[in-house]
């Protein structure tokens, strides 16, 4: 069983706020299935590469260019911002 | 169905704007109960069907899917529409742009009906995970469409579009596909591009039809597929026409048969599948028993890549950036040096509240994997096992032309049965999964029913192909279907 500790530290990177009544939870479901996972403990995988993704394509370039939305098309860009100041995204202050 | 609509605008039997009103009309009717569409884009869909109506009336050629109406989930960006991934989080978000389906879609004429409900960023396999509302059966709608594409596919159940495009990480477009009687194909991996669908597990997901035959499914995949610069890992691919490869012959095609899939099936599934093998010997097919010998791993393997991809691709949902920003106003236990205690209440009020808790759960559960001191453990070592999952694909297809097994073990399940029960949902995703694991094309098809509480539930048939060969599967599948 995953510790509050845990659960809390996990919380922290995953940037999701939790009360303790969610700690519990998530100590409950996520061990459950954790536990699940350890069926890969069975298997030898000694020699084997991990597949990085399924094409095995390497190297897909495209040309550095920026597309241009135009004025209208930054205002539509920026109405999905929940904060703005001068045309750009607010940020809250970082330290 | 496309290719009769087809003839019939262009014969002038009807036309765009009358079809469309049709399908609007169908919706109103029907979508209260049913719960399929979370948007209505009707000033798009009949400025789109006018269009049409005066291209033909001006003596024009069109598609064959110029003016035909269609339905598309709404984790796909459609420019200037709402589009919410049926998250809390995206509730105000207007698309700035199409996503390159929709481009596509778009140049080929088609009118879009509106946006479909599915699990919160695709999570689920039910459409019971929704911020919004939950997706029933149109057969029964005691029982859930499926998911997480329910939405696009009970739309196209009901009547209520003639086609839609979903998406498929694990199965979610064949589950439910399978659970409402209806045609639904996952292509294989690079053949379309997921540029302006909202990702939920990069080396997985793919884009693909939800229709009422295998014809259409092969008539909407010619003019979605290509390789597209804006994602990178679409492969390249020559302009095919898939629905001229239908020839309805498979005499001397072998199909395979996995026994670590069938071998636990029983009752009237198991009668409906075995009936389904001699339809297809009948046919000319060979019945094979292969074994895919890593299947057991499948589940495990999948659910940590993809929890794992999952907690990178949702970070930008941060409150800062796109989407919603919320605020509990309480202090949070949760400290990090060098990181402002208001910055870091925002992401942790905006998360907290914006996504559901399926999500959060496999944000959690992915952020473990890929943590220090369990990324070896976890993440790499499941990348490996996926290896041999591939592996077990490469060596059965030196011996077979398809691998087939039923899409699901089981028929619809009933609204709430499973929800409380994440493992127990996840198992619903048994036989789908393997193919985003190897990456290669999959169809689901009807292939019979089961009589339960006085509905007749259907039973979908899954075929899988060699990677890149959607014409040979779907002329397998359409074969089976027109006899």
């Amino acid at each position: 069983m995953l510790s509050k500790e845990e659960i809390l530290h996990i919380a922290t990177l995953a940037r999701i706020g939790v009360s303790e009544k969610d700690v519990e939870k998530y100590q409950h479901d996520l061990s459950e299935i954790l536990d699940y996972f350890k069926k890969l403990d069975e298997v030898d995988v000694s020699d084997v590469q991990p597949i990085g993704h399924i094409t095995g394509m390497q190297n897909t370039f495209r040309t550095d260019k920026q597309d241009d939305f135009g004025e209208l098309g930054k205002e539509e860009i920026m109405k999905n911002v929940p904060e703005t100041k001068d045309g750009y995204i607010k940020v809250k202050s970082v330290l | 169905m496309i290719r009769e609509l087809h003839e019939q605008l262009k014969n002038g039997k009807i036309t765009s704007v009358q079809l469309t009103e049709q399908y609007f009309d169908a919706i109103e009717k029907k979508d209260t109960e049913i719960g399929a569409y979370l948007t209505i884009t009707k000033k798009l869909a009949m400025q789109q069907a006018q269009f049409v109506d005066d291209k033909i009336a001006r003596g024009k050629e069109i598609d064959l899917i110029e003016g035909i109406p269609c339905a598309i989930k709404d984790n796909i960006c459609i420019d200037g529409v709402r589009t919410t991934a049926a998250s809390k989080i995206l509730d105000n978000y207007i698309a700035p742009y199409d996503a390159t389906v929709i481009k596509k879609l778009k140049e080929c004429g088609a009118v879009i009906l509106g946006k479909t409900n599915l699990d919160e960023f695709a999570m689920g396999s039910s459409t019971e995970n929704s911020a919004y509302k939950v997706t029933k059966n149109p057969i029964d709608t005691a029982r859930v469409a499926g998911g997480s594409s329910g939405g696009s596919v009970a739309a196209v159940a009901a009547g209520s579009a003639v086609w839609s495009l979903g998406t498929d990480t694990g199965g979610s477009i064949r589950q439910p596909a399978s659970f409402c009687g209806v045609v639904g194909l996952k292509p294989t991996y690079g053949r379309v591009s997921r540029s302006g669908a909202i990702a939920m597990a990069s080396s997985l997901d793919q884009i693909g039809p939800i229709t009422n035959s295998v014809e259409d499914a092969a008539i909407i995949l010619s003019r979605i597929s290509g390789q597209d610069l804006l994602d990178a890992t679409s492969a390249k691919s020559s302009d095919k026409k898939y629905e001229d490869y239908l020839t309805g012959d498979i005499s001397g095609k072998t199909i395979g048969v996995p026994k670590e899939y069938v071998e636990s099936l029983e009752g009237e599934i198991k009668n409906v599948f075995e009936k389904s093998l001699e339809k297809f010997k009948s046919l000319g097919a060979k019945i094979e028993t292969i074994s895919l010998p890593h299947s057991e791993y499948a589940l495990s393997t999948y659910y940590i890549i993809m929890t794992s991809e999952v907690s990178s691709n949702l970070a930008k949902f941060d409150g800062i950036k796109l989407g919603m920003r919320f605020d509990d106003e309480l202090d949070s236990a949760a400290k990090e040096n060098g990181l402002s205690k208001k910055l870091l209440e925002t992401y942790l009020d905006t998360r907290k509240i914006g996504f559901g808790d399926e999500v959060k759960r496999r944000i959690m559960l992915g952020t473990y994997a890929l943590s220090a001191g369990y990324y070896d453990a976890y993440y790499l070592k499941a990348q490996k096992v996926r290896t041999l999952i591939r592996r077990d694909f490469e060596n059965a297809f030196k011996a077979v032309d398809f691998i087939y097994s039923p899409t699901a073990p089981e028929v619809s399940f009933k609204v709430g049965e499973k929800s409380a029960d994440p493992l127990k949902m996840y198992l619903s995703d048994i036989y789908t999964i393997t193919a985003n694991l190897a990456g290669v094309p999959a169809i689901s098809f009807p292939i019979g029913t089961i009589s339960t509480d006085g509905n007749d539930l259907p039973i979908g048939g899954q075929l899988m192909g060699k990677w890149f060969d959607e014409e040979g599967m779907l002329n397998c599948a359409h074969t089976y279907e027109i006899n």
